[in-house]
C-alpha cells in the first residue's frame, strides 16, 4: 500500500534520512523502531508532506505522492497523529474532532450553515470508537495527557484514512493508559480495517502488536522484518537493543 | 444563556440605540456613531487576528481604502452614493486579495512587517495624490444622501450597518470556515494535516476582514463626511490592535468594547491634558499583566467558571 524508496532528508548539512526504505502492506500494523534521533519522526513528516525530500519516491496505492503539500496527502487517504500533542488548545474535544471530519467532507469553506448542524453523527461516532465521548464539551487544555494523545488518534480518524500513521502513541503515558491505548489501536486495525504505521520506543508495544518491524539508525534503514527476524539480527542487536542476546527471549 | 434570553438582551439593547439621539446632545450621538464605527473596524481586525491568528498588523489601511473608495468615487467620479457606500469596501476587499497574495507566504511576524510595508505604500500614494484623493488635506464635505445627511440619520444608518456587518461575521465565525479558521489558528501544522489547505483559508479570512474594514469606512464617511490620509496611518492599525486586545480577541464583540473605552479615553481624559496616552499606557499594562485575555475573555471565564460550579451543585 505504501512504498518509501530511497528517501533521503537533510537539515543543513545533517542527513537525518538517509536512503530510507519502507513498506507497508494493505491491513498491515508496521511499527519503526530506532535509537533516539534516528529519523523516524523526519520518515514520517516526508511520508505525510509536512517536509520535502531531497531525494527519493513515496508511494502510496501505487501513486506517487513524493512532495504533495500535507493537506493533499490527507485527502489522498493518509492521515497522522503527532508525537507531541497537536490539537486545537482553544476548541472543545468534540470541535477538534469536528474540524478535521468537515475538512474531510471539503466543508470548511462553506461559509453560513452553523457548524454545530453539521457532521454531530460522524464526529460522535469516532469519539465513541476511542472512548472519549463523555468528554466532548471539555476544552483540551483540561484534559489529561493520555487522553490528548487519544485525541490526537481521533483528529487523525475523522480524515476517514486508510493509512494511519501515529508517531509515538504512548509517549508519556502511563501503564494503563498505555494498554488501554495499544487495545485501540488492535481494535482499529480490527474493526476498521485500517493499515497503521507507528514509531514508538516501548519495545513491548512494538513486539506486542506490530505485524512487522522497521528498524533505522541513524536515518538509515537496517533491517524491514517480522518482530522474530528483527530480534534475531545481528545488526539491530549492535545498535539498538544494547547488544544482549535477546533472540532466545 | 438561553437563546430566549439571548434574544430579549439583544433586543433591549437595540432600543437603548435606537432612543440615543432622543436623549443625548448631539455631541453624544456623534461620539457614539464614531465609537460603533470604530469598534466595527476593529471587529474587522479581530476577525483575522484573534480568530484566524493572521498577525494583520497593519488593517487600518483597508479602512481608509474603503473611505476613500466611497468618497472618490461620489465627488470625482460623481457616482450615486449608495452605489459608492458599496464600491469602497469591494475596493477594500480588492486590496486585501492583492495584499494577502503577496504577504500569505511568510509567517506570522514577518507576514505583518510586509503588511506594515505595503500599507504605508498606499498610504503614501494617497497622501501625494492631490488631484485624485486630495494628498494631506483629504476629501471634506463629501455628500451623503439626504436621508442619512442629518447628524441622526447618519446615526441610525451606522447602527445598521454596523448590526448587520456583526451578525455577518457572527455567522462566518459560527460555519464551518469559522471553525476552520479557529483551528488554523490554534494549530496551522495540524490543519494541514486534517486535509485544510492553510493559506487559501488565511487569505479569504483577509478579505472578508478587508471587506468589513471598508464597509467601517463607508460609516466614517457618512458620519464625519469626510475622509483623510491619518485614516489609514500605521499609528491607527496599532490603535485598533490594542482595541481588540483590550476588550477581548477571542470575542465577538471584545473589540467593540475596546473601542468604546479608548475612544472614551481620548475624548474626555485629552480635554484635560494632552498626555492623554499615558492613561492609555496604564490601561495597556493592566491588560497585559492582569486581563491577558481582554475584558470580556476576562468575563466569560468567570462566568463560565460559575456555571461548572453551579452544575457541580
Amino acid at each position: 500500500m505504501l512504498e518509501v524508496r530511497n528517501i533521503s532528508k537533510s537539515f543543513s548539512g545533517f542527513k537525518a534520512v538517509n536512503k530510507a526504505e519502507l513498506d507497508v502492506k494493505q491491513g498491515e500494523i508496521v511499527a519503526v523502531i530506532g535509537p533516539n534521533g534516528a529519523g523516524k519522526t523526519t520518515l514520517f513528516n516526508l511520508i505525510t508532506g509536512i517536509l520535502k525530500p531531497d531525494e527519493g519516491k513515496v508511494l502510496f496505492k501505487g501513486e506517487e505522492i513524493t512532495g504533495l503539500p500535507a493537506y493533499k496527502t490527507c485527502r489522498k487517504g493518509i492521515t497522522r497523529s503527532f508525537q507531541v500533542v497537536n490539537v486545537f488548545s482553544r476548541l472543545s474535544v468534540f470541535e477538534n474532532v469536528r474540524i478535521s471530519v468537515l475538512a474531510q467532507q471539503q466543508k470548511t469553506f462553506n461559509l453560513f450553515t452553523p457548524s454545530r448542524n453539521l457532521v454531530n453523527k460522524e464526529t460522535t461516532d469516532i469519539l465513541e470508537s476511542v472512548g472519549l465521548m463523555g468528554k466532548g464539551e471539555s476544552v483540551c487544555g483540561a484534559l489529561s495527557h493520555g487522553d490528548r494523545k487519544v485525541l490526537e488518534i481521533a483528529i487523525a480518524l475523522g480524515g476517514k484514512p486508510e493509512l494511519l500513521i501515529l508517531d509515538e502513541p504512548t509517549a508519556g503515558m502511563s501503564p494503563e493508559e498505555t494498554t488501554r491505548c495499544i487495545d485501540l489501536i488492535n481494535q482499529l486495525s480490527k474493526n476498521l480495517g485500517l493499515t497503521i504505521l507507528f514509531c514508538e520506543h516501548d519495545m513491548e508495544l512494538v513486539f506486542a502488536i506490530a505485524h512487522r518491524i522497521m528498524v533505522m539508525v541513524r536515518g538509515a534503514t537496517i533491517i524491514q522484518g517480522l518482530p522474530d527476524e528483527v530480534r534475531c539480527n545481528q545488526q539491530v542487536q549492535d545498535a539498538y537493543l544494547g547488544g544482549s542476546d535477546v533472540c532466545s527471549v | 444563556m438561553g437563546e430566549k434570553k439571548a434574544v430579549v438582551i439583544l433586543l433591549i439593547v437595540a432600543a437603548l440605540f435606537a432612543v440615543v439621539p432622543f436623549g443625548l446632545p448631539r455631541f453624544y450621538v456623534y461620539l457614539i456613531a464614531l465609537i460603533v464605527t470604530t469598534g466595527l473596524l476593529s471587529t474587522s481586525l479581530n476577525f483575522a487576528l484573534g480568530f484566524g491568528g493572521i498577525y494583520q498588523l497593519h488593517h487600518a489601511v483597508f479602512y481608509g481604502v474603503g473611505a476613500y473608495g466611497a468618497a472618490v468615487a461620489i465627488t470625482k467620479l460623481g457616482y450615486n452614493p449608495w452605489l459608492s457606500f458599496i464600491i469602497g469596501p469591494l475596493i477594500a476587499a480588492l486590496l486585501s486579495v492583492i495584499m494577502g497574495l503577496i504577504c500569505v507566504r511568510l509567517s506570522k511576524l514577518y507576514f505583518g512587517m510586509l503588511q506594515i510595508s505595503l500599507g504605508s505604500l498606499v498610504w503614501a500614494v494617497v497622501y501625494r495624490w492631490y488631484s485624485f484623493t486630495g494628498g494631506d488635506d483629504g476629501i471634506h464635505g463629501i455628500p451623503v444622501p439626504e436621508i442619512i445627511a442629518s447628524p441622526e440619520g447618519s446615526y441610525y444608518f451606522a447602527m445598521i450597518v454596523a448590526a448587520l456587518s456583526l451578525y455577518c461575521m457572527y455567522r462566518l465565525l459560527n460555519s464551518p470556515f469559522g471553525s476552520t479558521l479557529q483551528g488554523i489558528r490554534d494549530n496551522a501544522v495540524r490543519s494541514e494535516a486534517i486535509g485544510v489547505n492553510v493559506r487559501r483559508h488565511q487569505l479569504a479570512a483577509m478579505v472578508i476582514a478587508g471587506f468589513f474594514a471598508g464597509v467601517a469606512g463607508v460609516m466614517f464617511v457618512v458620519v464625519d463626511n469626510s475622509v483623510f490620509p491619518d485614516m489609514m496611518f500605521w499609528t491607527l492599525s496599532m490603535e485598533i490592535t490594542i482595541m481588540a486586545l483590550l476588550g477581548g480577541w477571542f470575542t465577538l464583540l471584545g473589540p467593540m468594547l475596546g473601542a468604546a473605552v479608548i475612544v472614551a479615553l481620548r475624548t474626555f481624559v485629552a480635554a484635560y491634558t494632552e498626555y492623554w496616552t499615558l492613561a492609555l499606557g496604564v490601561v495597556c499594562m493592566v491588560v497585559i499583566l492582569f486581563l491577558p485575555e481582554g475584558i470580556l475573555g476576562y468575563v466569560q471565564k468567570i462566568s463560565k467558571k460559575r456555571a461548572s460550579a453551579y452544575d457541580r451543585g
